[in-house]
């Protein structure tokens, strides 16, 4: 449990990507099975038992140290799980600590009855480090900046496999995970892919811009509409039909209206979309549904889900990832003709004779459900991953808004010297007449080394106030920001809120006075 | 001791600092005063401009590397464990180990001992010695760390900590902020004692202090300027700095730092991700919540008076072992620093 502890410990004051790998890898690579396993399976959300409340760990610090000082204490720490770690002492007649596995395998055994008691004895013997995460495990919640795919991709380093290949077998095993060490590790075979619903490593695009496109031949390609929903794997096998996002997490049960339409075997491609009659409903409706463990029949009626497929990868009990693009179309095509189904339709085709042709009806779709083309090449096997070449992906041109630089906040790691993360804002009217600087996003990449240097001078002479990490400087400063979509939002302050914002431009020749306002963001809403 | 005399009659806080009037000195003022007793060389106790000051020789010593020589002060070093009378009070000033010089003023008058504990810890410290209990009528303590929430850990497996991450990252600098008088010389002597041996980078800001450690006996090992090195060698090095450089430009020459910071602060994760430190080491030169409780134990004073900090806290403890506590507001004193 110790050492669990301190890998979570590290991860969770650790912000860049690459060092949470290396802390996930080594301590993969030391701790014996099944302790890895279970480590594993905590990261990647695999482990369920009953979280304990926090009225429990709340009584546990008030018999420990009185009411007055535990609710003096927990005022300063503002995290319950944490503050009780702390207070709680290690008691050195208490015994050794227990191991990771020792933990899980006594929580899934115990009854809820018998927790308090278990638990109790587990702080006595831990460090405070090792209380924090024992209690962070009960309480579900790690939220250490771990998603489940990272985790992953540290198993697959360690192994010196791809993480598709990880992915892959993924759905076939169970926590603690043996067979997939002893095959990443010591040579042993490779664990089988189960087919029962199993995910299968998706084959992404690359982006691409109009100039690059002349140097290929059009008529290699074929383009689809690229849309405005999430992508997902339909996976049905065995009896088992899930519903699985891109990265792999199984988000079926926030879709319980395209589970049960599946009534077909196969593993397929495919668009996640909110479709009311014939029209896809803004991003935003689909976000309503996303992140969500019970789903309301309101939801359901609403915010209706629905899935473009775009791809087969398995059909008919047969593999088709080693065929050509146009091979599995023809074959994908041929199937949805036979049996036409409402929760699921083909995303077509676009045809087109040239690159300047397919420009003008990129140009000319102004469908809010579309941000741009995907292009395939027809001759391109399904390869998992993102192989350089055969898709690419050409989104539509983004939104750029004129705003003024309000607050700055220190970056990570490399940038830890750099003010690098920015928060931006425009122009609106408050209740009495005034005009104020209202936040609408952050942004933290778009600008070059050479102009995050300016910035951050910028930002060192032009601070008027300090808030800890975060500098508020005076509002003189225009950024152009470019975004892919703005949508209103109540949890924000301004009432939007943009999707993907990047530094576009940095506008010293326009006055902050000139900025956008609120409301000129608000038309790019659809 | 006579219960008849009330301990505020001769000690008692005023705008200029906690004043002992039979003495006719103050203590740790937090302006220029006539006569001050100075506890030891933390800025928010030792300020400049006292015409007479009153510490351990190491303490005016650390005075004078601060303040271009304090050639306008009078300088009167009491060693520990030594007794000078002032006024009609007997000081004396005994371990409180803090930092280099670091002391309690033990104050007494008419029968009456009052113990002025300045700042103090009670773990072993190789650069000063241990804090003595004396017993006393009044005790009067810190309380930067009194919430049950601060167990410091031990220093050694917060250090193995860091040198466990040098392992895992090998190729990049460890950049340790730590205050430069009293930390920064003692995470380096606990380097030294978890086997460290390599050179250990500092930044200029920590030179004079690292110089007047060593002047005073204090063994640093290989310590040299960061500086006045290439950059290639800081890959895998460890370098000091005080806590505000690791945000400064000074920062930008090493390679994909890992910013790590030195402090009892660091205990609580929100306190210290504000901090923006990725590899926080809780080590601390103040006592903790054990320390301080175990303290008002060992010194056995039926009246304490509890200064700067969370003093609600040990304020409600002390009372409800008997003891007669009460907060003392003592001008000057910056509640969160940790100097």
């Amino acid at each position: 449990m110790q050492a669990f502890a301190a890998l979570l410990d590290s991860l969770s004051f650790q912000p860049a990507r690459n060092a949470k790998l290396r802390l996930i890898e080594t301590y993969l690579r030391q701790a014996p099975d099944p302790d890895r396993g279970w480590a594993l399976a905590a990261l990647t959300g695999g482990l369920d038992f009953p979280a304990a409340k926090p009225a429990l760990l709340r009584s546990f610090g008030e018999e420990k140290i009185g009411a007055e000082l535990f609710h003096l204490s927990y005022d300063y720490v503002g995290d319950l799980a944490e503050t009780l770690a702390l207070v709680w002492e290690t008691r050195p007649d208490a015994g050794p600590p227990p191991s990771l596995s020792e933990v899980v395998e006594t929580l899934q055994r115990a009854t809820k009855m018998q927790t308090p008691a278990i638990l109790r004895r587990w702080l006595d013997t831990l460090d405070s480090t090792g209380r924090w995460a024992l209690l962070k495990l009960l309480t579900g919640a790690l939220r250490v900046g771990v998603s489940a795919r990272l985790a992953k991709q540290a198993a697959a380093n360690i192994g010196d496999q791809p993480v598709g290949e990880v992915e892959e077998v993924w759905h076939g095993l169970s926590p603690p995970y043996r067979p997939l060490f002893d095959w990443l590790l010591n040579g042993g075979p490779k664990p089988s892919s189960n087919m029962g619903g199993a995910f299968l490593p998706p084959m992404l695009a690359n982006a691409i811009e109009r100039a690059e496109l002349d140097a290929l031949d059009p008529a290699h390609f074929r383009a689809e509409w690229k849309w405005d929903g999430i992508r997902v794997q339909v996976a049905a096998s065995g009896g088992v039909k899930r519903l699985y996002s891109r990265a792999g997490e199984d988000i079926s049960k926030a879709f319980p209206d395209v589970v049960d339409a599946i009534d077909f075997e196969g593993v397929f491609d495919g668009e996640l979309l909110v479709r009311r009659e014939d029209a896809v409903a803004p991003f935003n409706d689909l976000q309503q549904r996303l992140n969500r463990k019970a789903v309301t029949p309101k939801m359901l009626k609403e915010h209706p889900a629905h899935v473009r497929l775009y791809d087969a990868l398995w059909l008919e009990g047969e593999d088709l990832r080693a065929l050509s693009f146009d091979e599995r179309r023809a074959r994908l095509e041929a199937w949805m003709a036979r049996t036409p189904r409402p929760r699921f339709d083909l995303s077509p085709l676009v045809p087109f004779t040239d690159w300047v042709h397919l420009a003008r009806l990129r140009e000319e779709m102004r469908s809010d459900g579309i941000e741009g083309l995907m292009l395939k090449r027809a001759d391109s096997t399904y390869l998992a991953g993102r192989p350089k070449g055969p898709w690419f992906k050409w989104k539509r041109d983004p939104m750029l808004a004129d705003c003024v630089l309000m607050y700055a906040q220190r970056g990570h790691g490399k940038r830890s010297s750099f003010y690098s993360d920015f928060t931006f804002g425009c122009w609106r009217q408050t209740a009495d007449g005034k005009r104020e600087l209202a936040p609408v996003g952050k942004a933290y990449f778009g600008f070059t080394d050479e102009e995050l240097r300016w910035l951050d001078k910028w930002v060192r002479d032009r601070t008027t106030n300090r808030f800890g990490p975060v500098r508020e400087v005076e509002p003189k400063l225009v950024l152009e920001i470019a975004f892919d979509g703005i949508a209103r939002s109540t949890r924000h302050k301004s009432g939007v809120a943009m999707r993907f914002p990047r530094i576009n431009r940095i506008r010293t020749d326009k006055p902050a006075d000139e900025a956008d306002t609120v409301d000129n963001l608000l038309r790019f809403v659809p | 001791m006579t219960d008849t005399l009330n301990p505020r009659s001769w000690l008692y806080p005023t705008p200029r600092g906690l004043y002992c009037e039979p003495g006719g000195f103050y203590v740790d003022p937090a302006v220029a005063v006539d006569r001050a007793v100075i506890t030891h060389g933390h800025g928010d106790h030792a300020r400049p401009g006292h015409r007479n000051a009153l510490a351990t020789p190491e303490t005016l010593a650390i005075m004078r590397a601060r303040f271009q020589g304090m050639p306008d002060t009078t300088q009167q070093p009491l060693k520990y464990g030594e007794s000078v009378k002032a006024g009609d009070v007997d000081v004396s000033l005994v371990p409180a180990g803090h930092i280099l010089g670091s002391a309690q003023a033990v104050l007494e008058y008419r029968g009456q001992r009052i113990v002025v504990s300045g700042d103090y810890k009670r773990r072993p410290d190789a650069t000063c010695p241990p804090f003595e209990p004396v017993p006393c009528d009044v005790f009067i303590t810190e309380a930067t760390f009194a919430l049950p929430v601060f167990h410091h850990p031990c220093d050694a497996s917060e250090i193995g900590q860091l040198l466990r991450s040098l392992e895992t990252f090998p190729e990049r600098t460890h950049l340790v902020g730590v205050y430069a008088l009293g930390k920064c010389q003692r995470v380096i002597k606990l380097l030294r004692a978890a086997g460290y041996d390599k050179r250990i980078w500092i930044h200029g800001a920590l030179a004079s202090l690292c110089k007047l450690y060593q002047e005073h006996g204090v063994d640093l090992g290989d310590i040299a300027l960061a500086s006045d090195a290439i950059l290639e060698t800081f890959k895998g090095a460890i370098v000091l700095c005080p806590p505000s450089a690791i945000a400064d430009r000074w920062s930008r020459r090493f390679f994909d730092p890992i910013p790590s910071m030195a402090s009892g602060w660091m205990g609580v994760r929100a306190r210290a991700r504000q901090r923006g430190a990725e590899l926080p080491l809780i080590i601390s030169d103040h006592a903790d919540w054990s320390e301080l409780t175990q303290t008002l134990t060992d010194v056995g004073a039926p009246r304490v008076w509890v200064t700067h900090g969370r003093e609600e806290a040990l304020v409600a403890h002390a009372r409800s072992i008997g003891i007669e506590a009460e907060a003392l507001h003592l001008a000057g004193r910056e509640e969160e620093d940790e100097t």
